[in-house]
């Protein structure tokens, strides 16, 4: 059908406040503005109209395909990984086109300039950017389709714009008259698209503030939907890999020979890794890769390879925390609580350890190679930055290398990233099979064993508290490895030698701390480091949330009450989702015997949020009775995803409370291997109930992808210290 | 190899594998059932259960050799099963899914349970579903699915 596909582009948008350069810098690929395009199918009469010129024909790279039918596609520019915008995207555009919701369906783009992020101008999904980067992008796109298919009604009728208006896919003219979008769409399509558009009213929104569910759940719900690592191409072969016992170990020796006798072993060969190097086994099916893969002997060389082991790096860390870092903030007095009685003062310390992400489905990237060309199909979070590695392993260019975003099982942060290692082993595999589809897999073991970790950090905190109970004086030291040094992001995130995603969440704070002083040290450490969920707000709320409430508990005054009298004035959404998390937890104030209340709010990617949870302690462990929880995202597009997100940030969140929920190192080695030593939450640790209350806003969208996941953490240490007296500074919680 | 003939949802199919080949990647990878997944392979996330003969098993540590003339049940055949289209509307309908991996492994594992225990309780939900791992964390709502899935069936 490629031929009846027209597109029409204009540049349209503009990107945002971010500084997208130090991205671009980076790319191979002209930067350009997005492009509105449209295709719609041409009857199959089409074909023979010799007068009119040849559409031009554009690369699937467009967002709106209103087909003979009347289905409406809707082109998604990122990953769907379980956020919901494969629906909520979607609803955004087709309620400004004034689409029939009924013949929506949705697909997600593959990798092409015209799906870049607004923004970020790389295509991604992270930084919980979804909406809040193209909810304005899918509006316009919307709004224009509907004004070339009134303007095509208009001059069919003879009539005016104004006299036509447009519902559920039909344009209604004067006189009775009306028609069907499909029916206009052929013309619709060779109409200027208008540079300016007027957007609707937020009280005209028919779909955008509706709870509507998922366009993917029956797929979802009869195993019909294909992840990544669900593909089957003919001739596909499976390829996995011995990655080193060390990062960046190099393989001395192989001894393959009882792996080759499997039948069904196609080839064993070493391939370079990031670091080091490792071994692929390429088989006809899965098992027996894995299989012969347990069966090689190799012979590692460790030489020169730095080993890791948490706990000396411990004793580092917490030496450097006692010296201050490069500063992040330095407001008001350094020295004012040294002047402060010691009586007055609290330090705490505090230890977090590596996370892995372990999204459900495992890491699994599929090439094939043809020599000038290649296809790959990934679920990726990280479109533009996996396809430019896999044409330059391929020695091709990005555009040369057609690339398909599969749907995830999950991500977390685990599929952006930055040096696109998984998709590099494809490709690296797929070039010595040339010809042939090769679909990598990483099992679970390889996943939790092959880093990209949430770094571990150390927390120094001093303050010294005013006569008044509120803090007085703050200095805090953070320290962790930099996710970014060394890479391109690096000119954009280290600010005078900090990441900035050491100490966001804490530098930033909504807390008016005077005489306040935030320094970091990022050393570096033979363990590659990832985002996870929510960055590093994943620690920083947790110190921040913990010692505010403790101060709290000091001052001998309500958490909610100290922390309203704490915030900044223009702290206005988090204020807001504190008032209105306090008017909907009136649950607190009668619980039962041997039940406690915590509280905790962070604002994150410009989204604010407050929760209360109700915590009793079973089994030696904290059992989460309920969650209370308001937010302050702007608009609030699917309040139906919306709450799903919470319950999903949330229960990722537990991640750090569990008592498995830790990477370690012992002599470089990873010291758990799979779900039976790193243990995520199951149903019994996630919360029983969740409520989720959303602050009415008419403010532009900011995204909840993250923002539900460092609140939890910190509230229910907050409710064990009521029930026990003590503080927990350390995760994993080992012991209550 | 060995070859070994199967009842997968009512229909007998034929394959020739290495008799270690756990279930799960039989289903996957011999007869392209791919609703089934993998997660973890070693019984410890759910996403690969399956019912053998009606009970709710981890396909990813049974090998094919040890599945003999037992009937296996998959997620593409709960369509033809009363309570595993209850379990699918209740799932649609109170849209449990995030992004969906886990989601064949809980239904079956809910199936499982509901077949057993047609009015559970809390402590039944957690037991049964207690290894189920859903790292989107759609905990929630799989219990709220459960229990209207349970209200449908009556
Ligand atoms: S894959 Fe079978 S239990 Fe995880
Ligand atoms: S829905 Fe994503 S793992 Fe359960």
């Amino acid at each position: 059908m490629k031929e009846t596909q027209y597109a029409r582009s204009s540049k349209a948008f503009r990107d945002g406040s971010i500084n997208r350069r130090s991205f671009l810098r980076t790319s191979t690929v002209a930067a350009g503005g997005l492009l509105l395009s449209l295709y719609l199918d041409f009857p199959p009469s089409a074909h023979t109209e010799a007068q009119t010129p040849p559409p031009k024909v554009y690369p699937p790279d467009a967002f709106v395909h209103v087909r003979p039918d009347g289905k409406i596609l809707i082109t998604v520019n990122r990953l769907e990984f379980g956020q919901g915008v494969q629906t909520s995207l979607p609803m955004i555009l087709a309620d400004e086109m004034d689409a029939d919701w009924s013949q929506v369906v949705s697909e997600l783009a593959p990798a092409a300039d015209v799906y870049r992020d607004p923004v970020f101008g790389i295509q991604m999904v992270g930084g919980s950017g979804s909406i809040a980067h193209s909810f304005t992008q899918y509006r316009e796109l919307g709004a224009k389709t509907r004004a070339m298919l009134v303007a095509t009604a208009a001059d069919r009728w003879k009539v005016s714009l104004d006299q036509c208006r447009t519902e559920n896919s039909v344009v209604y003219g004067p006189n009775g008259k009306s028609a069907r979008y499909a029916e206009l769409a052929r013309d619709a399509a060779r109409k200027p698209v208008p540079e300016k558009v007027s957007l609707k009213s937020p009280s005209e929104f028919r779909l955008i503030g509706k709870k509507v569910p998922r366009l993917d759940s029956a797929a979802k719900c009869d195993g019909s939907q294909k992840f990544g690592l669900d593909l089957d191409l003919p001739g596909m072969k499976i390829a996995v890999v011995a990655h080193p016992p060390v990062f960046g170990a190099r393989v001395k020796g192989i001894d393959d020979k009882e792996a080759r006798g499997i039948a069904g072993v196609r080839d064993v060969f070493e391939i370079p890794l990031m670091k080091g190097s490792g071994v692929a086994v390429v088989a006809d099916r899965f098992w027996t890769a894995k299989q012969a893969r347990d069966l090689l002997k190799i012979d590692w060389d460790l030489s020169g390879v730095e080993l890791a082991d948490t706990s000396q790096l411990w004793t580092k860390y917490k030496a450097l925390a006692r010296t201050p870092g490069n500063v992040a903030v330095a407001r008001g007095d350094d020295k004012a609580i040294d002047r402060i009685p010691v009586a007055r003062r609290v330090v705490a310390e505090y230890e977090f350890p590596y996370l892995a992400h372990t999204p459900m489905e495992p890491l699994n990237a599929t090439v094939r190679f043809e020599g000038n060309k290649a296809e790959a199909w990934v679920p990726s979070q990280f479109q533009t930055m996996d396809q430019m590695a896999i044409a330059e392993v391929l020695g091709l260019k990005p555009e040369e290398v057609t690339f398909h975003t599969e749907y995830a099982g999950g991500g977390f942060g685990r599929r952006a990233v930055i040096d696109s290692h998984v998709p590099r082993e494809a490709a690296v595999i797929a070039k010595r099979l040339k010809g042939t589809p090769v679909k990598l897999v990483w099992t679970r073991e390889d996943d939790v064993r092959g880093g990209y970790y949430r770094p571990m950090h150390a927390h120094r905190v001093e303050i010294g508290i005013g006569a008044d109970g509120m803090p007085a004086a703050w200095r805090h030291v953070i320290v962790g490895q930099s996710l970014v040094a060394g890479t391109p992001f690096a000119a954009m995130m280290i600010k005078n030698g900090v990441d900035e995603s050491t100490v966001e969440g804490t530098s930033d704070t909504n807390y008016n701390l005077t005489n306040f002083h935030v320094s970091a040290h990022n050393p570096t450490v033979n363990v590659p480091v990832l985002w996870w969920r929510s960055v590093g707000n994943t620690h920083t709320a947790f110190v921040m949330e913990t010692l505010i409430d403790e101060l709290a508990t000091r001052a001998k005054m309500d958490p909610i009450a100290y922390r309203r009298k704490l915030l900044k004035p223009e702290a206005k959404k988090l204020r807001a989702a504190l008032d209105l998390m306090d008017q909907q937890s009136a649950w607190r104030n009668n619980l039962p015997k041997g039940h406690a209340a915590g509280i905790a709010c962070h604002e994150c990617f410009g989204t604010a949020v407050a929760c209360a949870v109700e915590v009793s302690i079973e089994n030696k462990r904290p059992k989460i009775h309920r969650v209370t929880v308001a937010v302050d995202c702007g608009i609030a597009v699917n309040p139906l995803t919306i709450e799903s997100q919470f319950h999903g940030g949330l229960g990722f969140g537990i991640t750090q409370l569990m008592a498995g929920g830790a990477i370690t190192f012992k002599d470089g080695r990873v010291e758990q291997r799979n779900f039976d030593g790193y243990t995520p939450p199951y149903i019994v640790d996630a919360p029983v109930t969740v409520d989720v209350h959303i602050v009415p806003s008419a403010e532009a969208p900011t995204g909840c992808g993250e923002p539900p996941v460092p609140v939890i953490s910190p509230a229910v240490v907050n409710a064990l210290a009521k029930l026990t007296g003590k503080r927990y500074r350390s995760l994993p919680l080992k012991n209550i | 190899m060995a070859t070994y003939e199967l009842n997968v949802n009512g229909l007998s199919k034929k394959v020739e594998v290495d008799p270690s080949t756990p279930l799960l990647w039989v289903l996957r990878e011999e007869l392209k059932m791919t609703g089934t997944k993998y997660g973890c392979g070693i019984s410890a996330c759910g996403a690969c259960t399956v019912h053998l003969a009606g009970e709710a098993t981890r396909s990813c540590v049974v090998p094919i050799s040890l599945v003999g003339n037992r009937r296996v049940t998959t997620i593409e055949g709960m369509a033809q099963d009363p309570v595993g289209r209850a379990v699918q509307h209740a799932w649609i309908e109170k849209d449990v899914v995030q992004c969906g991996y886990c989601q064949s492994g809980q239904i079956m594992s809910a199936v499982a349970l509901l077949k057993e225990t047609p009015k559970p309780t809390d402590a039944n939900i957690e037991e049964s579903m207690g290894g189920s791992l859903c790292r989107c964390a759609t905990y929630v709502r799989i219990r709220e699915a459960i229990k209207r899935a349970a209200e449908q069936m009556t």
